[in-house]
């Protein structure tokens, strides 16, 4: 090989930098999620414990359902959520689901944590600058 | 045309995700055989190419480039352009991987009138250059589905990327500049008549390929969205090599789509034209100094050229030499 010295210092820094996620993770077990607390007065009062949707819909778009409350909420003034089996919540982050789940930290901070996203709603809301 | 072939491919590759994991339920195929022979695949091919064109001639060092080279004391020498050390050489080449210096020289030839002009021409420049960084960040951005807990520089990136804060979830600023720039490149193949008829089916392949999973990954973000718990508890197993049973974790065919569709690209990549991630610290017009003039290159595959100096050919024929009457060197 002509050059060999700089192949093989180029072909260790690619093989590092591609199997960098396996190597980080060297010594770790296998490990499911986060498990998310429903451990809350509020939900010890239902006699049926169901979110306001079927929980693997709210698993994948409770924050497109949020920001269509919100909208709801804030342009059409609207205060009620009929969901899809015709029970009505309260149409509010607050009120609603944070009633139920007043349990932030062990359940959506857990979650998101995992996830790692940040959601911006807790600069204004459940204890922010405007949080009521 | 020679788009079709390309178009069909990718289309045909969408189809078979879908009917696999849709019709079929091939979950542990899908989401853990052919991503681990596609990564596998992606190394050992790389690894492969450049080893291979490890062992082929290195020219010599190239003067040709495009600015001063160093010579007299009080002539300015073109350090970057024109490199004569190792370090003026790492310069030369960052400029190259990081902003694609060569592309910004591209010039546009055309008439004008019955004179020829060289116009400048800095739209492929800006649109791969536009690519390649939105596909880093991306790059790098899904990493969060590969490391628990993320490392703080990964969040920063997500959320510089997402900081327009439109939307829920919300719009990643690269997930639009690559799907500009990708029309892009694409659009330029099939509009410029010049381009169009130089491309080829390996040319529109990549391009769609790519198209295709940044539009899935797209469309799974903001319209068929997944339980991304799930998907990050399956990528967790795959980088710790515990994979889970994707069956049992519920995650929607447009995952598999996207996952498939970034298998295909990572398993085609080392046999495409996609290798000048590589290729480009082998050119050889970029990454050795100009220095011929100071130091002399020997060429490394010289064979040892068997000689026949005087004074051995004088002693090999010395009596005969001597018989015929030639005047002697040495006696
Ligand atoms: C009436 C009480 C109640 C309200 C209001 C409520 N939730 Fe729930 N939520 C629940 C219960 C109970 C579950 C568990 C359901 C199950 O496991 O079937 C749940 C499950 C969930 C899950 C799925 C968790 C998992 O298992 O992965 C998410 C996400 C969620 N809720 C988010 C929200 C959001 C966002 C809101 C506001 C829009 C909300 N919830 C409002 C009671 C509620
Ligand atoms: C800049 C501060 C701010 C931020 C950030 C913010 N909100 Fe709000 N939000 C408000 C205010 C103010 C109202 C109006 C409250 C009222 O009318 O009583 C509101 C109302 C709402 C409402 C309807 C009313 C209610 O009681 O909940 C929803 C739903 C809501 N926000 C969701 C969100 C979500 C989801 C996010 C994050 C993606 C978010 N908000 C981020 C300030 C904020
Ligand atoms: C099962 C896990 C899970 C739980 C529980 C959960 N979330 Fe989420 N949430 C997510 C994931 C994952 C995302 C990001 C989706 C993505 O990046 O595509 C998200 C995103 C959001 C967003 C959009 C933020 C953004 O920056 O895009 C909001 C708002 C949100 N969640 C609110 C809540 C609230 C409020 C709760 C608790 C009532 C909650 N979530 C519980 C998983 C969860």
């Amino acid at each position: 090989m002509y050059k060999g010295g700089g192949i093989i210092v180029g072909l260790t820094v690619f093989c590092l930098v591609a199997t960098a996620p396996f190597l980080l993770n060297i010594g770790r077990a296998a490990e499911s999620g986060p498990t998310l607390s429903l451990d809350t007065p509020a939900i010890h009062l239902l006699s049926d414990p169901s979110c306001v949707e079927s929980a693997s819909y709210m698993r994948a778009e409770h924050m497109r359902l949020l920001a269509e409350w919100r909208d709801q909420a804030v342009r059409e003034g609207r205060s009620e959520y009929v969901n899809s089996a015709g029970a009505i919540f309260a149409l509010s982050l607050e009120e609603s689901c944070l009633q139920c789940h007043s349990n932030r930290a062990e359940f959506c901070d857990a979650c998101h944590n995992y996830a790692a996203v940040e959601p911006y709603c807790w600069e204004c809301h459940d204890g922010g600058a405007t949080g009521s | 045309m020679k788009i079709w072939p390309s178009f069909l491919a990718a289309l045909a590759l969408v189809l078979l995700a879908w009917a696999g994991v849709g019709l079929f339920h091939w979950q542990t195929l899908f989401g853990v055989v052919i991503p681990y022979l596609a990564f596998l695949t992606f190394v050992a091919g790389f690894i492969r190419r450049v080893v291979l064109w490890g062992r082929s001639a290195v020219p010599f060092r190239i003067p040709t480039t495009c600015g001063q080279q160093k010579t007299l004391p009080w002539i300015k020498q073109d350090k970057l352009e024109n490199p004569s050390s190792p370090w003026q050489v790492l310069g030369r080449m960052c400029l190259e991987v990081f902003l694609f210096r060569s592309l910004f020289r591209n010039i546009r030839t055309e008439k004008r009138g019955a004179a020829l002009g060289f116009g400048s021409a800095k739209w492929l420049w800006l649109g791969g250059l536009v690519f390649h960084w939105s596909m880093l960040i991306i790059l790098l951005r899904h990493l969060r589905l590969f490391l628990n807990p993320v490392p703080a520089p990964i969040r920063g990136l997500e959320a510089l990327d997402s900081f327009l804060q439109i939307g829920a979830p919300l719009l990643y600023i690269t997930d639009l500049t690559i799907v500009f720039a990708l029309t892009y490149l694409f659009l330029r193949r099939v509009v410029v008549p010049s381009v169009r008829y130089i491309s080829q089916p390996a040319d529109y392949f990549p391009l769609l390929l790519l198209l295709a999973a940044a539009l899935s990954g797209i469309l799974m973000r903001w319209f068929f969205r997944v339980d991304i718990r799930a998907v990050k508890e399956l990528t967790m197993g795959l980088v710790t090599f515990h994979p889970l049973p994707p069956g049992q974790l519920s995650i929607g065919v447009i995952f598999y789509i996207h996952i498939f569709l970034v298998s295909c690209l990572f398993a085609y990549f080392p046999w495409s034209k996609l290798m000048h991630a590589g290729g480009v610290f082998l050119s050889p017009t970029r990454n050795m100094s100009n220095n011929s003039r100071a130091v002399r290159h020997v060429n490394p595959w010289n064979y040892p050229v068997k000689t026949h100096a005087y004074a051995e050919y004088e002693e090999q024929f010395r009596e005969k030499m001597r018989k015929a009457g030639l005047p002697l060197e040495t006696e």
